[in-house]
């Protein structure tokens, strides 16, 4: 067990190390002078030497590379271009309300999507088995920011329920940084929990046609404990493993959600800086959201064994 | 005694039975033959999903294509003096904030909400299906490009396309560019895994005994089966396209605001959107329905292509 740990941590070096080559060379694969390109059109010449210099780009490419890596390495992302702030400042201030919207979105996907899923696996074939599938196709299908307006025209505007944007912090009680957060969490949930619910469902299905599900029948035990402990648990991996995967949608949409709702996060510090092609706080939010997903990904993969105890290394 | 019935091991001697036990009917030996409809009725039964998801297809395809002659006026046009109108005879969707007609802006955006779909989809699954053929068959390439594509695969798709939109001029080109590299690292995997399986197979090990040549092996053996799981991921990849597409243009990283896509529409509407909903509304409805269509198209062709998959997802 411990030397996986080790080798599934060290594992992770390569690829962050290629996720990090990538950020930084995104400058130079773009097509154009990157300076330029930052300074936008009306610059002049002397703001584009600025912003060249600042970036370094006048020296050769693997050294600036090399140097970058061992200042991030050091906490150091650089300045912002536009604030002239330091970049992990700026993420600091903004990383409260994104992760209260994250964390909050995980909860309430895996609460109603694991429910759904094992529901639809034992209904299969009625139409509360269709209707489930449906509105994943549904989930699927429709944008985030759209599901965000549909609701907040619905529940915000129309009904009066809840606040329409914005992001009060958690120092300021627990109901109003809930309220804030209701409608966004269900709209950035909406692809994640139709993914889960689908992968249940799929899991489900095999497990339930298993040897040790008939004799757990044969033995008299009731259907609920069927679905929840005999196959539930020997389903979970598989369902664990997409709940790490889909952390990648809730990034992509989280940048939208943030947006919609107007709440002053990552996602709509990312959107700030494109507009202004802030390069620095870009590449350091990219950096942070990737680190972030591998990170996620390798505690579930760690964790493997607290879901099966089956599994040895 | 109970009378019981049992299946007769041999039908013509019911006299060997004991008394009380009835002998059951003999099966007869061949089941009537299921009637398979041939034609478009047969095809729509067997395949309704299909069926639904590439009508509405087709209907958004048509909207596309003949544009100019549904009703529309210049998308462009503007007429300040009849802004933000609510739907009615001359504005069936309403005006915008500049007096452009949203009928006619939706219509078009249907233009290019489809060209990038598709040109994703086919660009991704292009480069897919050459970088997973020579992974999966040439080892000493696969360790290089599939670490290069496990670093790509832990940036958030979205994030990425997003970057790279930052640093190049808004254009549906480069919007197909972004979001196609985006899509190719989890497209090269999914080859590659039905590579790796394929070449085990006793007829490639047959085709290989017999002297075959390994393009031959690859393009003659092992890249037709490669093509049915492509097909349907690429029907998924078309409608990832497309909503990424649009949450690029609605945060301002998209195409350029002169061209009317929908996400651009939403975009213009997102300032007006609580006192003139309809805005964005009808390129969200579109948009979504869209979207849906390709989601069932894909679904039907897995449960097609795929049949022991078909009753688990």
């Amino acid at each position: 067990m411990f030397a996986y740990t080790v080798r599934r941590v060290l594992a992770t070096i390569p690829v962050m190390a290629i996720v990090a080559l990538f950020v930084f060379s995104l400058l130079y694969i773009a097509p154009g002078d990157p300076a330029a390109v930052i300074a936008g059109d009306q610059a002049t010449p002397d703001d584009v030497e600025r912003i060249r210099a600042s970036l370094g780009l006048d020296r050769p490419f693997l050294v600036r590379f090399g140097e970058w890596v061992f200042r991030i390495l050091q906490g150091d992302m650089g300045v912002s271009i536009f604030t002239n702030l330091p970049v992990t400042t700026m993420i600091q201030q903004r990383i409260e309300p994104t992760l209260s919207l994250m964390v909050l979105t995980v909860c309430l996907a895996v609460s109603v999507a694991i429910p759904l899923g094992v529901l639809a696996a034992w209904k299969q074939g009625t139409i509360i088995d269709r209707a489930v599938m449906g509105m994943a196709v549904l989930g699927f299908s429709v944008p985030v920011f759209v599901v965000g307006y549909v609701l907040a025209y619905i529940f915000a505007l129309e009904l009066d329920w809840l606040p329409v944007q914005g992001y009060t912090s958690m120092t300021e009680g627990f109901w109003p940084w809930l309220e804030n957060l209701i409608l966004p969490a269900i709209a950035l949930g909406g692809v994640y929990i139709a993914l889960i619910a689908r992968i249940t469902r799929a899991t489900m299905l095999e497990v339930l046609s298993q040897d040790y599900i008939r004799t757990a029948r044969a033995k008299g035990a009731g259907q609920r404990s069927i679905l929840f402990l005999h196959a539930l648990k020997n389903a979970a991996v598989p369902i664990v493993t997409v709940v790490g995967i889909g952390v990648a949608l809730l990034i992509g949409g989280a940048v939208v959600t943030e947006s919609v709702f107007a709440i002053p996060g990552l996602g709509r510090l990312t959107v700030d800086a494109i507009l202004r092609r802030d390069y620095p706080v870009i590449q350091g939010v990219v950096l942070l959201f990737s680190f972030v997903y591998v990170l996620v990904n390798l505690a579930i993969d760690l964790l493997y064994t607290l879901f099966d105890p089956r599994i040895r290394y | 005694m109970a009378s019981a019935t049992v299946l007769a091991p041999n039908a013509a001697s019911p006299a060997t039975l004991p008394a009380g036990v009835n002998a059951a009917a003999p099966m007869p030996d061949v089941l009537p033959p299921v009637k398979a409809r041939k034609g478009l009725v047969g095809f729509i039964r067997r395949n309704p999903t299909m069926a639904v998801g590439a009508f509405i297809l087709g209907v958004m395809v048509f909207i596309a294509i003949f544009a100019p002659f549904l009703g529309t006026v210049d998308p462009t046009a503007l007429a300040p003096a009849k802004r933000t109108r609510e739907p009615s005879a001359e504005f069936w969707f309403g005006s915008d904030m500049l007096g452009r007609d949203v009928y006619s802006r939706v219509m078009y955006g249907a233009r290019v909400s489809l060209i990038v779909g598709f040109s994703v989809a086919a660009l991704a699954s292009l480069a897919g299906l050459t970088i997973g053929l020579i992974s999966g068959y040439i080892r000493l390439a696969d360790s290089i490009i599939m670490r290069i594509m496990d670093g790509l695969m832990s940036i958030p798709p979205i994030l990425l396309a997003i970057a790279l939109m930052a640093l190049t001029r808004g254009s549906v080109r480069n919007v197909i560019i972004a979001i196609t590299i985006a899509e190719v690292p989890r497209v090269s995997r999914l080859v590659r895994g039905v590579v790796l399986s394929l070449r085990e197979q006793p007829y490639v090990e047959a085709a290989i005994a017999a002297g075959t040549r390994t393009p031959t092996i690859i393009i003659r053996h092992i890249l037709p089966n490669t093509l049915a799981p492509l097909t349907v991921q690429a029907t998924f990849i078309c409608a990832a396209a497309m909503i990424t597409e649009s949450i690029l243009s609605f945060i301002g990283a998209g195409t350029p605001p002169i061209i009317p896509s929908w996400g651009n529409i939403m975009a213009e509407g997102r300032a007006l959107w609580q006192v003139k909903p309809y805005i964005v509304f009808f390129p969200a409805i579109f948009l979504s329905i869209t979207v849906l269509s390709i989601n069932l198209l894909g679904d039907g062709l897995r449960d097609a292509l795929d049949p022991r998959m078909a009753k688990r997802l």
